[in-house]
C-alpha cells in the first residue's frame, strides 16, 4: 500500500510541476494583454513618452489607465469565480449571477438607494445591493430546491425570468422616479467610467474570491445535496451560506462599480470544463485566469471597434456571451 | 400538481380570485360552463365599454385636439391586441403547447435587430426616405426566413424538448436585443438621432402613418385565419393527426407561421416588445373558453387583449397616473406567469 502511494506520489508531482508552470504561462499572457491595454485609447498613452516622464501622460496613464486595467482584472476574475461557485452551488453548468436573478436584485437594491438616500455614500450603496442580491438567490435557490434536480435546462430558465420579473420592477420604479438612465448605468457593464479613487471597493471582489477558492471543493460536496454533505462531515447550511454571501457579494460590489458582465460567469467555467475537464482543484485558477483575460479581450474590443468612441463592455459581452450559451447548450445535445 | 401550488406561494397569485377555496372553484366551474357566445357577449360590452371611457373621460379643453389623439392611441392598443392574441393563439396551435408565445422565440427582439441592422447598413436618411411598405416587407421577408429556420428546426431535428427550445428562444432574445443595442451604439450619433422613434415605439408613442398600413395587415392575415378556423382546431391536435385526416401540415404551418410573422412585426412596429402580453391573454383566454374551438377562441383571445390593453392603460393614466409604465406592468405580471406555467409543468 506504501509502495503504491510512494510510486503514484513522482508523477503527481511532475504533473503538478507541469501544470504550475501553464498557469504561470497563462498568467504571463494575461498580465501581457493587460500590459498592452494600457497603450489603448483615445488620449495618447506610448511607451517612449511614458518612460520620458511626459507629465501628462503619467497623469493619464496612472489616473486612468492603471485603475482601468487592474478593474478589468478583478471583475473578470472575480464574476468567473462566482459563476463556478454558482455552478457548483446548483449542480448545474447552465447558471451564473446574471441568469439566477442575482445581477437583478441588485441593481434593484442600488434603485431603492438611490431614490430614498440619493446622497448615501458608495460603500452604502453597496451594502443594500448586497442585501438584495443575498434575497433574490435565495429566493432562486429556495425555488431550486423544489425542482427536480435532472431537469438541467429548466433550472436556467427559471432562473432567467425571474431575474426578468425583478428587473420589470425594478423598471417600473426607475420610469417612476425617473432614474431609467441611471439604471442603464448599472445594467450594462462599462470600465470607461474607471478612475482613480472611484474603483478601489472592487478590491473586495479579491478578498471575497480568494475565500472562495479556498473554499471551492466544499461547493462541491454541497452541490451533492444536503444528505451526501452531513454524511462527509460537512455543515450543509453553513457551507451553502458562505456560497450565497460570496456570490451575493461579488455580484453587488461588481454592478455597484463598473455594472453587469452578463454571461461571463456562464461561458467561462464552461470553457475550462471543456478544456480541462472538471478535476475542480485544477479549474479554479484556470477560471480566474480566463475570466481576466475574457473581459479584458472584451474591453479592447469595446475601445477599438468604434474609435474614438467607446461601445461598454457590457455590450459586448452580451453579444458574445449569449452566442457562446447558445453553442453550449446545442452542443450538450447532440453530443 | 396540488403539492407544486401550495409549495410555491408567489408563483400562485395569479390563480388568486377569492378568500374562500369553494367559492373559487364554484367560480371557476361557472365561467367554464358559461357558453362562449355569453362570454363573448359580456368581453364585448366590456371592451365597448373601456375604449367609450378612453375616448370620453374627463374630455375637456381644446376637444379637437385632444379626441383625435386619443382615437389614434385607442386604434393602436386596438390592433396590438388583435395582432398579438392571433398571432399568441396561432404560434401554440401550430406548436402544440401553452407556454410558447412568438416573443418568447424572440420573434419581436427579432423584428427590432432586422429594423437596426437595415438603418445600419443602408444608414438613417435610406431608411426615412424608403416608403414604408416596402421597408416592412424587407423585414418582414426576413422574419419569415428566421422563422422557418426555426420551425425546421423545431419540427425536424431530434429535439422534442420544450425546455430546450424554451431556453433558446430565451436567449436568441437576448442575443437580438444586444446585438440590435450593439448596431445603435455603433452608429453615427447624427444618424441614430433620426432613427430614435423607430427604436422607441411605445404606447405613448405610436406613428400614426403606420397605422393605416397596419391595419389593412391585421385585416387580411385575420380574415384568412379566419376561413382556416376549422383546420386550426386539426392542427391543434398534433401533427399526426392532421395529416391523418388530410391537412397538408407543412404547408398550413408555414402558412401560419408567415401570418405570425406579419402580425408580431405589425405590433412591435406600433408599440414596441411586449414580451408576455400575448401568453397573459391566450392563458387568460383558454379559461374563459368552453372548448378548444378556434372559432370561438379567436374572439375571445381578441376581446381580453383589447380590454386589458385600454382597461390597464386607462388605469394607469387616470388612476395611479403614469402612462408609459403598461408594458412593464405586462413584463411583471407576465412573468410571474410563465413562471408558474413552467413550474406546474415540470412538477407535475
Amino acid at each position: 500500500m506504501t509502495t503504491t502511494a510512494v510510486r503514484s506520489h513522482a508523477p503527481a508531482t511532475r504533473s503538478q510541476a507541469r501544470q504550475y508552470a501553464g498557469l504561470a504561462a497563462a498568467a504571463g499572457a494575461v498580465l501581457a494583454i493587460a500590459a498592452g491595454s494600457m497603450f489603448v485609447g483615445v488620449s495618447d498613452v506610448s511607451l517612449p513618452a511614458l518612460l520620458a516622464a511626459d507629465p501628462a501622460t503619467v497623469e493619464v496613464f496612472w489616473i486612468s489607465r492603471v485603475p482601468r486595467t487592474l478593474a478589468v482584472l478583478l471583475a473578470g476574475m472575480a464574476v468567473a469565480v462566482a459563476g463556478l461557485i454558482m455552478q457548483l452551488m446548483a449542480r448545474n453548468r447552465f447558471v451564473e449571477p446574471s441568469t439566477v436573478g442575482t445581477v437583478e436584485s441588485a441593481t434593484l437594491g442600488i434603485l431603492v438607494v438611490t431614490v430614498f438616500a440619493p446622497q448615501a455614500p458608495v460603500l452604502v450603496k453597496m451594502l443594500v445591493a448586497s442585501a438584495f442580491a443575498l434575497l433574490g438567490t435565495a429566493l432562486f435557490l429556495a425555488i431550486l430546491r423544489r425542482l427536480p434536480a435532472r431537469n438541467t435546462l429548466l433550472i436556467p430558465l427559471v432562473g432567467i425570468m425571474l431575474g426578468g420579473v425583478v428587473a420589470a420592477v425594478t423598471t417600473f420604479f426607475a420610469y417612476r422616479y425617473d432614474l431609467l438612465q441611471t439604471l442603464s448605468n448599472w445594467m450594462i457593464g462599462d470600465f470607461s467610467g474607471v478612475l482613480r479613487g472611484r474603483y478601489e471597493l472592487l478590491w473586495i471582489v479579491a478578498v471575497l474570491m480568494l475565500l472562495g477558492l479556498l473554499a471551492a471543493d466544499r461547493f462541491t460536496v454541497a452541490g451533492m445535496g444536503q444528505d451526501f454533505t452531513t454524511n462527509l462531515g460537512l455543515n450543509y447550511a453553513r457551507t451553502m451560506r458562505l456560497g450565497l454571501v460570496i456570490v451575493s457579494l461579488i455580484s453587488a460590489v461588481v454592478v455597484t462599480t463598473v455594472g453587469a458582465v452578463p454571461f461571463l460567469g456562464l461561458v467561462v467555467p464552461n470553457i475550462v470544463s471543456l478544456i480541462f475537464g472538471d478535476n475542480l482543484r485544477r479549474a479554479v485558477p484556470w477560471t480566474a485566469l480566463f475570466g481576466a483575460a475574457f473581459v479584458l479581450v472584451c474591453d479592447i474590443i469595446g475601445r477599438t471597434i468604434r474609435y474614438p468612441y467607446e461601445v461598454p463592455v457590457g455590450m459586448v459581452m452580451s453579444v458574445l456571451g449569449a452566442i457562446l450559451f447558445l453553442a453550449l447548450i446545442l452542443r450538450k445535445r447532440n453530443a | 400538481m396540488r403539492e407544486g401550488t401550495t409549495l410555491l406561494p408567489p408563483a400562485k397569485k395569479p390563480d388568486v380570485k377569492g378568500p374562500a377555496v369553494g367559492a373559487k372553484l364554484k367560480i371557476k366551474a361557472a365561467i367554464r360552463n358559461a357558453s362562449p357566445r355569453l362570454v363573448v357577449g359580456v368581453l364585448l360590452a366590456a371592451a365597448a365599454a373601456v375604449v367609450c371611457l378612453f375616448l370620453f373621460f374627463e374630455l375637456k379643453g381644446n376637444i379637437g385636439y385632444i379626441l383625435p389623439r386619443r382615437a389614434i392611441k385607442v386604434a393602436a392598443m386596438l390592433l396590438v391586441a388583435v395582432a398579438v392574441g392571433v398571432s399568441t393563439l396561432l404560434f401554440q396551435t401550430v406548436t402544440a403547447n401553452r407556454i410558447l408565445t412568438p416573443s418568447i422565440m424572440g420573434f419581436d427582439s427579432l423584428y427590432i435587430l432586422v429594423q437596426t441592422a437595415m438603418a445600419f447598413t443602408l444608414g438613417a436618411a435610406a431608411v426615412v426616405a424608403a416608403p414604408p411598405t416596402l421597408q416592412f416587407g424587407v423585414e418582414v421577408l426576413l422574419m419569415v426566413a428566421f422563422s422557418a429556420l426555426l420551425y425546421r428546426w423545431m419540427f425536424t431535428g431530434a429535439t422534442r424538448s420544450l425546455h430546450l427550445l424554451l431556453l433558446v428562444g430565451v436567449i436568441l432574445g437576448s442575443l437580438f436585443r444586444g446585438l440590435s443595442s450593439l448596431l445603435q451604439r455603433l452608429m453615427e450619433p447624427s444618424e441614430f438621432i433620426i432613427l430614435q422613434d423607430l427604436f422607441f415605439a411605445s404606447f405613448n408613442n405610436v406613428d400614426p402613418a403606420l397605422l393605416g398600413v397596419s391595419a389593412v395587415i391585421v385585416a387580411v392575415v385575420c380574415a384568412v385565419v379566419w376561413r382556416a378556423r376549422h383546420t386550426l382546431d386539426v392542427l391543434a391536435l398534433g401533427r399526426d393527426v392532421a395529416i391523418n385526416v388530410g391537412v397538408d401540415h407543412r404547408k398550413v404551418v408555414m402558412r401560419v407561421l408567415l401570418g405570425c410573422s406579419l402580425l408580431v412585426a405589425v405590433s412591435t412596429a406600433l408599440v414596441g416588445p411586449v414580451t408576455f402580453f400575448g401568453l397573459l391573454v391566450v392563458s387568460l383566454g383558454y379559461q374563459l373558453c368552453r372548448g378548444f374551438s378556434h372559432a370561438w377562441l379567436l374572439p375571445i383571445v381578441v376581446l381580453i387583449g383589447a380590454v386589458a390593453l385600454v382597461g390597464g392603460q386607462l388605469l394607469l393614466e387616470k388612476v395611479f397616473g403614469f402612462g408609459t409604465a403598461l408594458s412593464v406592468v405586462i413584463e411583471f405580471a407576465g412573468g410571474i406567469l410563465f413562471l408558474y406555467l413552467l413550474l406546474k409543468g415540470s412538477l407535475k
